[in-house]
């Protein structure tokens, strides 16, 4: 085990544990953000460079503080380690500096755009960003690419954060798409037309931080936070698929199916294409309930979690939930 | 060598493969995929100065490994040729301490002399033009390379003159060594 | 006149070959080390020359392979790296192409001290031709018994492989290197784990430059105490300086580290100053990478001393008045040349070698190219000119390599020094591209 001071905050975790893991078992608004990392995909993490942070006592052993700012994802911990995150204004200012960094070649489509109000990059420019930009010259753009009757692959939106690329090569049985060129040229792509059909590829939607894979059977069909997320699961017969899944409701309609993500937008249990893709009927799946999303989501803001609590419990229930609720009844769960 | 077609699976020359098979022994077995950049060359070289993707995935197969895995690298390296190629493809090297001996300039020749823009081919399929990054070669600038063979201090028109000349009245790409040792082959 | 090192036969006819290597002192260091060192001993030698890593970082190479794990059964290597491409540095390819087999011997003692027994030359893709020699060279090795199985009946085997890369600069970066040599994109990776612990196939790995490898040979010969005689403080022995840009000699020098800058750039037995009888400006002192200091302060420190050739020295002032020796890629800049669009040349160097993994050398690289092209084509705005030093300060530290670095410093160094030349840029939009015009500005103002 080993002691570490995040951001003042004192903890115990085991040897080998990252920095950013770390600071996860802390939660709250202390959490570095990561736009690259993704904890069940090997080899993820150190590109993006936005969960840098300042070691500011390497080990109890040497207590010496690392020159530059590591990245909190791959760096792990030592007894005695002290890390400044939030505490430190220079790993602020650098953030900031990443969030420039990101958006200058980003199309802020953000109106039409299908990840919009549950998208990392989002998030991040908001709680990170400045909302000016100093960057004059012209985007970088790409044509978009239909990989299979399924995902749509808009590069321009891409931030290289390779998190597809390791997703399909740990997931499906062949890797057909890659990174490819080099520099601020390189791209996500198949080199040949080629088509992503491997069973599990549906996967690289759900990793992927912003909008550059979409979902083709929910294009355009909804922004997100007009839909409410339920949890459901069912007898997948793939071995490997969990058939733990969220359906995303509008109305009486599934518009879509993802893989149930925790509250860093990580997916633990994976599904296959099948589930994802061809079970858009509620009598497909047993209903398990509301999912939960981080409170301070878009996508919570139309409390949709409400037909599940007992509305007189909470004293100050705002007018536009009761309307809500009263226009919503609460779904009848199970099958 | 002529260009390959999507009808026509490429395979290598036998002299190429002894030479890929020589190649495979400096790794682990287990790390054939390091011949990856070796054998690009090679396959650049007997397929007409550029790798098609029929050729990049014949040299996949030839490692066994995906295909993906030859593409991600080609369009990393930049001396792979991913389109097709003029007969001489003329790398001019464009950074600093060239430029300062007078790479602009000898551009600028190069496509009068040529008809070709930088990143075209001229009419006559003859030339292609390249710019490039530092060829460490930077006390004889300005330089061009073309394949194995640097063309240094390119600063007077006579220079330039004689190394089109040159280029011209090669018929036939040189042979490289694999290709020299008794092993029958089409240039012979 | 200094002493050669490494370049004393250089020009002999035949020196390619084995036997007139052999017949000049070759491979002396080979028959010492196998037979009469251990590989602990040769380490020692190596420490005690205080040589310091002819790449660029200057690192001191003892201490390096002193960090080497060596785990039981875990096969450790020694990669050469031969991937020279910084911009002004080109002293690598003009030692492989007629000294092959000096680096070959220096590889097997160095892989001896390191108990590798298989070794690879990882050699820029662009050096095909070299790679040709340097296989000629090393098959004649194995032929003569100095590689293979039990070299000279020491029982030390070594097998020793050339490796092209494919056209990347990044590769020059060790763990890019390693990637590359993998068969994979030369994208670097993150440290720690350093190449000591988990380098080529994840096993011990130890990369040197081809200066340093070479370097070794002298100092076992002779002694590691002999070679730290030559040169002053902690640059100890002799560097290979390739001089570029406006000389009127430019090429490759063997220089005892301590030499005067002001001497090299003018005497005669060096570059013979400056061509067409012209003034110099400024001059890039360790590739192109390091800060451009103008000709006051390459010629003397802040505080009026002479700078002379060595790592201390040429640092004297850190980056407000200083710079590096870098990779000892020296490239002089006669008084016309236009300081804009030379940085503006380095940044779309940096901008078109950038591997592309980490966001703020991916993008940043790419905005300094752009802002300076428009400032070098008339189109900037004076606010452009801190907006580099900022975007410079943002990639500079917080990227995976040190490539970042490399494409902030020499844009915030041309900035510090020559600011008023940005401006000029700016105030003057008609001509700021025409060769020379800042130049004929100025000198119709005097």
């Amino acid at each position: 085990m080993a002691k570490i001071t995040f951001d003042g905050i004192e903890i115990e975790v085991p040897d080998g544990t990252t920095i950013l893991n770390a600071a996860r078992k802390i939660g709250g608004n202390i959490v570095p953000p990561a736009m690259c990392y993704y904890t069940p995909i090997k080899g993820t993490g150190g590109k993006c460079r936005a969960c840098l942070v300042k070691v500011a006592a390497g080990s109890a052993k040497d207590p010496r503080p690392m020159p530059k700012l590591v990245p909190s994802c791959i760096t792990t911990v030592q007894d005695g380690m002290v890390v400044e995150n939030t505490t430190n204004q220079s790993v602020l200012d650098v953030r900031k500096g990443i969030v420039e960094m990101l958006l200058i070649n980003h199309p802020l489509d953000c109106p039409v755009c299908d990840q919009a109000g549950e998208c990392d990059l989002q998030n991040f420019a908001f709680e990170h960003g400045v909302a000016t930009t100093r960057y004059e010259e012209e985007r970088r753009t790409f044509e978009k690419i239909d990989i299979g009757p399924y995902i749509q692959l808009h590069m321009t939106r891409c931030i290289l954060c390779y998190r597809c690329v390791y997703t399909a090569d740990q997931l499906t049985e062949r890797r057909v798409h890659g990174v490819l060129g080099r520099g601020d040229a390189a791209e996500i792509g198949t080199y040949i037309d080629n088509i992503i059909d491997q069973d599990f590829s549906g996967n690289v939607i759900d990793v992927c931080p912003v909008g550059a894979l979409t979902d083709k059977t929910w294009r355009f069909k909804s922004r997100v936070w007009f839909t409410k997320p339920v949890n459901a699961h069912r007898d997948c017969g793939n071995p490997k698929c969990s058939g733990n899944v969220v359906l995303w409701y509008k109305g009486k309609d599934v518009l879509r199916v993802t893989a149930r993500k925790d509250e860093y937008g990580e997916v633990k249990e994976w599904i296959c294409n099948e589930c994802r893709f061809e079970k858009k009927e509620t009598a497909d799946w047993t209903l398990e309930g509301p999912a939960h999303i981080d409170s301070s989501s878009v996508i919570s803001a139309n409390h949709y979690e409400l037909p599940v609590v007992n509305p007189q419990v909470i004293a100050d229930l705002p007018e536009s939930s009761v309307r809500d609720l009263e226009n919503n009844p609460p779904l009848k769960l199970g099958r | 060598m002529e260009s390959t077609t999507a009808t026509v699976k490429p395979q290598f020359s036998e002299a190429a493969k002894a030479e890929i098979a020589r190649l495979f022994e400096h790794y682990p077995a287990e790390r054939r995929k390091s011949a990856l950049l070796p054998i690009l060359h090679i396959a650049q070289a007997e397929f007409g100065g550029w790798v098609s993707p029929e050729v990049q995935d014949l040299v996949a197969e030839t490692i066994g490994i995906l295909p993906i895995e030859v593409y991600e690298v080609s369009s990393f390296y930049t001396m792979f040729n991913l389109k097709p190629v003029g007969q001489h493809v003329l790398e001019i090297c464009r950074t600093g301490p060239c430029m300062l001996r007078g790479s602009d300039e000898l551009t600028a020749q190069l496509e009068r002399l040529t008809g070709a823009k930088v990143g075209e081919t001229s009419s006559d399929g003859l030339f292609t033009l390249k710019e490039v990054e530092c060829l460490a070669a930077c006390g004889t600038a300005p330089i061009v390379q073309v394949r194995e063979k640097y063309y240094e201090q390119l600063d007077t028109p006579e220079a330039v003159d004689a190394m089109l000349a040159e280029l011209r009245n090669l018929v036939h790409r040189p042979l490289l060594p694999w290709e020299q040792t008794g092993l029958a082959h089409s240039q012979q | 006149m200094g002493r050669k090192l490494l370049t004393e036969h250089i020009n002999v006819p035949g020196i390619d070959t084995f036997e007139v290597y052999r017949k000049h002192g070759g491979y002396r260091s080979v028959e010492k080390a196998l037979k009469t060192m251990t590989p602990d001993e040769v380490v020692e030698e190596v420490k005690k020359s205080g040589l310091r890593g002819r790449g660029g970082a200057g690192f001191p190479t003892g201490m390096k392979w002193s960090f080497l794990a060596k785990p039981e059964g875990v096969p450790r290597h020694l990669v050469c790296n031969a991937d020279e491409s910084e911009p002004g540095t080109f002293k690598d390819r003009e030692l492989m192409t007629k000294l092959p087999h000096l680096l070959i011997e220096g590889m097997i003692t160095s892989s001896y001290a390191l108990g590798a027994n298989t070794s690879y030359i990882y050699i820029r893709g662009e050096l095909l031709y070299v790679l040709r020699i340097l296989e000629r060279a090393i098959a004649e090795a194995y032929a003569k018994g100095y590689l293979g199985k039990n070299i000279l009946g020491s029982g030390y085997d070594l097998d020793l492989h050339v490796h092209p890369g494919g056209g990347a600069y990044i590769c020059g970066e060790e763990t890019a290197l390693l990637e590359s040599l993998e068969g994979k994109r030369g994208n670097p990776r993150n440290k720690p784990p350093f190449p000591a612990v988990q380098g080529l196939y994840a096993r011990p790995t130890v990369v040197n430059n081809v200066e340093s490898i070479a370097a070794v040979v002298p100092i076992v010969n002779d002694g590691g105490d002999e070679y730290a005689k030559i040169g002053i403080g902690k640059s100890t022995g002799t560097k290979l300086i390739s001089a570029c840009g406006h000389l009127n000699k430019p090429g490759i020098y063997e220089i005892e580290l301590g030499v005067p800058v002001e001497e090299f750039i003018y005497s005669d037995e060096y570059c013979g100053g400056i061509w067409k009888g012209r003034d110099l400006k400024a001059v890039v002192a360790g590739g192109s990478s390091v800060p451009i200091l103008p000709k006051e302060l390459i010629l003397k420190t802040a505080a009026g001393e002479n700078r002379l050739m060595t790592y201390e020295s040429l640092s004297d002032g850190g980056f407000v008045t200083g710079t590096m020796l870098g990779s000892g890629g020296f490239i002089a800049m006669d008084e016309t040349t236009c300081i804009v669009r030379n940085t503006w040349s380095f940044s779309r160097f940096y901008h078109h070698e950038s591997c592309g993994q980490c966001s703020p050398c991916r993008e940043g690289t790419g905005w300094l190219e752009k802002v300076l092209h428009r400032l070098e084509h008339g189109h900037g705005h004076m606010h452009d000119i801190d907006l580099l030093v900022s975007v410079a300060k943002q990639i500079e530290g917080n990227t995976i390599c040190p490539l970042g670095e490399a494409a902030a410093w020499p844009v915030a160094a041309a900035v510090r020094h020559f600011r008023h030349e940005f401006e000029w840029h700016v105030t003057n939009p008609k001509e700021a591209t025409r060769p020379g015009a800042y130049f004929s500005a100025k000198a119709a103002l005097v």
